[in-house]
């Protein structure tokens, strides 16, 4: 009752005063417009992108360098292991097993043929079966290659839905055949839309491997070594690699990732353990001469190791709550102007036996309405700030994964008006508690 | 003087009633100077680290990507066709095969030391395969030594470790390689076992990662290679003004050749260039843009408050219009009472923006701001608060000397 009864008044005092009004109302929305979008790129960058199976999915990290050349080490065996392990040491956990799953990979680049007969470049991953399981990748036709495929090396592929809409439009292509870089592959499943974002099962290829789209086609890892793809990812070595494929798989560079599923923590400790026995293994083999070290992450450790927030992005948040800072500043200015101004009426209900709390209240149901629209505003600026970054982002390259990590979810709109409503209560408490200490007695006088 | 500060006490004794007024507008003009400075910083930065030369003729070069399908067995051989087809298209001064190109992005890398067992390299390099076109298709400026001959011209798979008896580098990775003498004719190891001599020396040539930071921006070695690779760039160097044409000519000529290729991300070196900066390039818009709106919130923020002020206070300005102050005087009383509120509010907005500056640089990196920049932001605030109470002071100018007797 009284709440309605406030609501006119406050409408009723801003329609009096349109020009002040719209100026809050701009203000406010301005500050939440660019706060919010940064808010919300900054939030694509730590979303879960597998939240039931987070903590079930592992990394392991094995130190097969050493002190002397291990990235950023010193001479005090300081330093980093890298994010890829080698040839050797991933062949070497996936014949032991010891994961529920586990999975090798790297990224390849195929050719084959489009509709068109023109020459078409294709990126795709060699991996292991268990890949679309541990992943959870949907598909829309046929399904995951089997183990027996592995082992066999058999020459079938997993296309992405993408891709089998550009080759094979409008029907089910499982059991085709497609020819990729002169060898002829049977497609023995299509995926349906699976663009995790970010791209966390591969996030080695630089700073911004995380917006890049999902691989256009999977084959078989151990096909792809039979076939002697090269590595379409990134590669290190720190000695000099016997010439050509055999050279590669033999060396000590790293350039292969891996997974592993543990379903519980004690699996995830074994794990860990195994890792250990099998570094120190090598070193009893002659193979390591420095003391076992191995790491063991799940998918929020690694992102958080492999997902730099862009120093760009970091330095506008800073000044997009700088700059909401200066416009609730400002709106708490014209607040204070506008209880001010309206003293003599506030006197006036004060003197016919409204307590104090009455005008503060109505004061924060003024401020609320002036709140809602800003958060409009706020919400519109939003809209426009993520579709420009959108677009920045397509020039600059990457994909249209983009565009679901910066779209505005029910949730964020959500947050966006009752940020704005909060923002601007909280700005307006001092001229809401300056309003309701007024005097009744000299408010009237002054009339 | 005496009389600016005369008339300085009344204000300050009238900004008393209005405390909270005047220290909003106060902190209100220190977070936007400290926020529009160092954005002006950042811009600058930005301008500076784009402006770098590559070193290379960036107005005549263009680059494209040539895959080469199905696996053909017979890729030197091919590679040196095209080369021999891209050189004699009309319009073109030169062209070279190689793995990477300034501001390309990606590219080679290897820790290079200046003796035979060494823990620690001295430098890192990126690596660019040419040949003894290189100077010519690059537009390269020799400082010291020669280029390689027709002769020393290698071939070089994606995965050989292999490396040249001699080498050509970047003036800056031989002064960091050899910082006392002459690296000229010196020797430096990729490996303990794998060593080459300096034979040239270039002004300046960019990494292919130049434009992410100023840490491995200008060290570069060329290797006297041809890159054999089922995916290589071609650089080509058109004669000035014939860039266009020369692009479309060199497509439709190498299809021609043979057509089991996919010739990609043709681009000409402003392009490339273009790309590179991007990112940074559309931060320092959206910082520049920011800092816009946020003079224009303030301008108007100020210009309400101080509109409201002036409605407050219709009585005391018409008492003071009463008592003989022409219009000018209360004119001059709001820009003044401005003047003084802006100033104390810029005073802190100064140690505010250098105190943001110092946290920019321990936890982003960024550099220290300089305090032109400060100075600079302090005047555009100062300007704009002034600006933005002319109109309001005017308003009070013109209020009656009646004024004051009509509102008691």
């Amino acid at each position: 009752m009284m709440l309605s009864y406030y609501l006119e008044l406050a409408i009723r005092s801003l329609r009096r005063n349109v020009a002040l009004t719209a100026l809050m109302v701009t203000v406010v929305g301005f500050g939440i417009g660019a706060s919010m979008t940064v808010l919300t790129t900054l939030r694509a960058m730590a979303v879960d992108p597998i939240p039931n199976k987070s903590a079930q999915l592992f990394v392991p990290q094995i130190d097969a360098w050493g002190p002397p050349t291990r990235p950023g080490g010193g001479a005090d065996g300081s330093g980093q292991l890298f994010d890829q392990l080698t040839y050797r040491d991933a062949t070497g956990l996936m014949q032991a097993r010891k994961a529920a799953r586990q999975t090798a990979m790297y990224a390849v680049s195929l050719d084959t043929v489009s509709l068109e007969g023109v020459p078409l470049p294709v990126d795709g991953r060699a991996a292991y079966a268990d890949f679309f399981q541990m992943f959870e990748v949907p598909f829309r036709y046929g399904g995951p290659w089997s183990a027996a495929d592995d082992k066999g090396r058999a020459n079938v592929v997993v296309l992405s839905a993408r891709l089998a809409a550009r080759l094979f439009p409008h029907v089910n292509p499982v059991g085709r055949t497609i020819s990729l870089s002169g060898q002829e592959y049977r497609i023995v499943g299509v995926m349906d839309v699976w663009n995790p974002v970010p791209r966390f099962y591969d996030l080695t290829q630089g700073p911004n491997s995380g917006l890049a789209d999902a691989d256009s086609l999977f084959v078989p890892f151990s096909t792809a070594i039979e076939r002697e793809m090269p590595d379409n990812g990134s590669i290190r070595c720190n000695a000099r690699v016997a010439p050509g494929f055999a050279g590669q798989l033999a060396s000590e560079c790293v350039w292969i990732q891996f997974w592993a599923q543990l379903p519980t923590q004690a699996a995830a400790r074994d794990y860990k353990t195994f890792l250990y026995n099998y570094a120190a293994e090598q070193r009893r083999l002659g193979r390591f001469h420095w003391k076992p070290w191995v790491e063991l992450r799940d998918v929020h450790q690694w992102m958080a190791l492999e997902i730099s927030v862009p120093e760009t992005l970091r330095v506008s948040s800073v000044v997009a709550f700088g700059f909401l800072a200066v416009c609730l500043i400002n709106a708490a200015g014209l607040m204070l102007a506008r209880f001010s101004g309206r003293a003599g009426e506030l006197g006036v209900r004060r003197a016919l036996g409204a307590s104090r709390w009455d005008i503060g209240w109505q004061c924060v149901v003024e401020t609320a309405v002036v709140g809602l629209p800003a958060g409009v505003v706020g919400l519109a600026l939003t809209f426009a700030g993520l579709a420009s970054q959108r677009a920045l982002h397509m020039v600059a390259g990457s994909a249209a994964a983009v565009a679901r990590v910066t779209s505005l979810g029910d949730g964020m709109i959500a947050i966006t008006l009752v940020l704005a409503v909060c923002a601007t209560v909280c700005s307006a408490l001092y001229p809401i508690w300056r309003a309701s200490r007024l005097l009744p007695a000299w408010q009237l006088k002054a009339q | 003087m005496a009389a600016a500060f005369m008339e300085i006490l009344p204000i300050l004794k009238a900004l008393r009633r209005n405390k909270v007024g005047a220290m909003l507008i106060g902190l209100q003009i220190a977070f936007t100077l400290a926020i529009v400075c160092n954005c002006l910083s950042m811009i600058q930065q930005y301008r500076d680290d784009a402006g770098r030369p590559s070193g290379i003729d960036e107005a005549d070069i263009f680059t494209f990507s040539n895959q080469w399908v199905g696996k053909p067995p017979d890729l030197p051989a091919r590679t040196n066709a095209d080369l021999a087809l891209i050189r004699s298209v009309p319009g073109v001064v030169d062209a070279q095969v190689t793995n990477s190109f300034p501001l390309r992005g990606g590219g080679m890398g290897w820790g290079l030391s200046v003796k035979p067992e060494q823990r620690i390299p001295t430098s890192p390099t990126t690596i660019y395969f040419v040949d003894d076109h290189g100077l010519a298709t690059y537009g390269l400026k020799l400082a010291a030594g020669r280029w390689f001959t027709a002769s020393e011209i290698g071939e070089h798979g994606m995965h050989d470790m292999t490396f040249p008896a001699s080498v050509i580098v970047s003036d800056y990775l031989a002064r960091k390689l050899y910082p006392s003498r002459n690296a000229l004719g010196q020797v430096v190891y990729w490996a303990p076992t794998a060593a080459s001599r300096i034979v040239g020396i270039v002004e300046r040539a960019q990494t292919p990662w130049a434009a992410y930071g100023h840490t491995e921006d200008e060290q570069s070695t060329f290797m006297p290679y041809h890159f054999v690779n089922s995916g290589v760039y071609y650089v080509v160097r058109a004669r000035p003004g014939q860039l266009n044409a020369v692009m479309t000519a060199v497509q439709t000529r190498l299809y021609a050749l043979s057509r089991q290729r996919v010739i990609d991300q043709v681009q000409s070196f402003a392009e490339t260039r273009n790309l590179a900066y991007f990112r940074p390039r559309s931060t320092a818009v959206l910082l520049g843009g920011l800092c816009l709106l946020l003079l224009a919130i303030t301008l108007f923020g100020t210009i309400g408050l101080t509109m409201y002020w002036v409605g407050q206070r219709r009585r005391q300005i018409g008492m003071r219009r009463a008592l003989g102050a022409r219009r000018l005087d209360v004119l001059r009383y709001f820009h003044t009472e401005n003047l003084l509120i802006a100033g104390s509010g810029a005073l802190l907005g100064i140690a505010l923006g250098l105190g943001a500056n110092l946290w920019l640089v321990s936890h982003l990196e960024l550099p220290r701001m300089s305090i032109a920049f400060v100075l600079a932001a302090a005047a555009v605030v100062l300007a704009v608060s002034q600006v933005a109470v002319f109109w309001p002071a005017l308003r009070a100018a013109s209020v009656s000397p009646a004024a004051a007797i009509s509102a008691l």
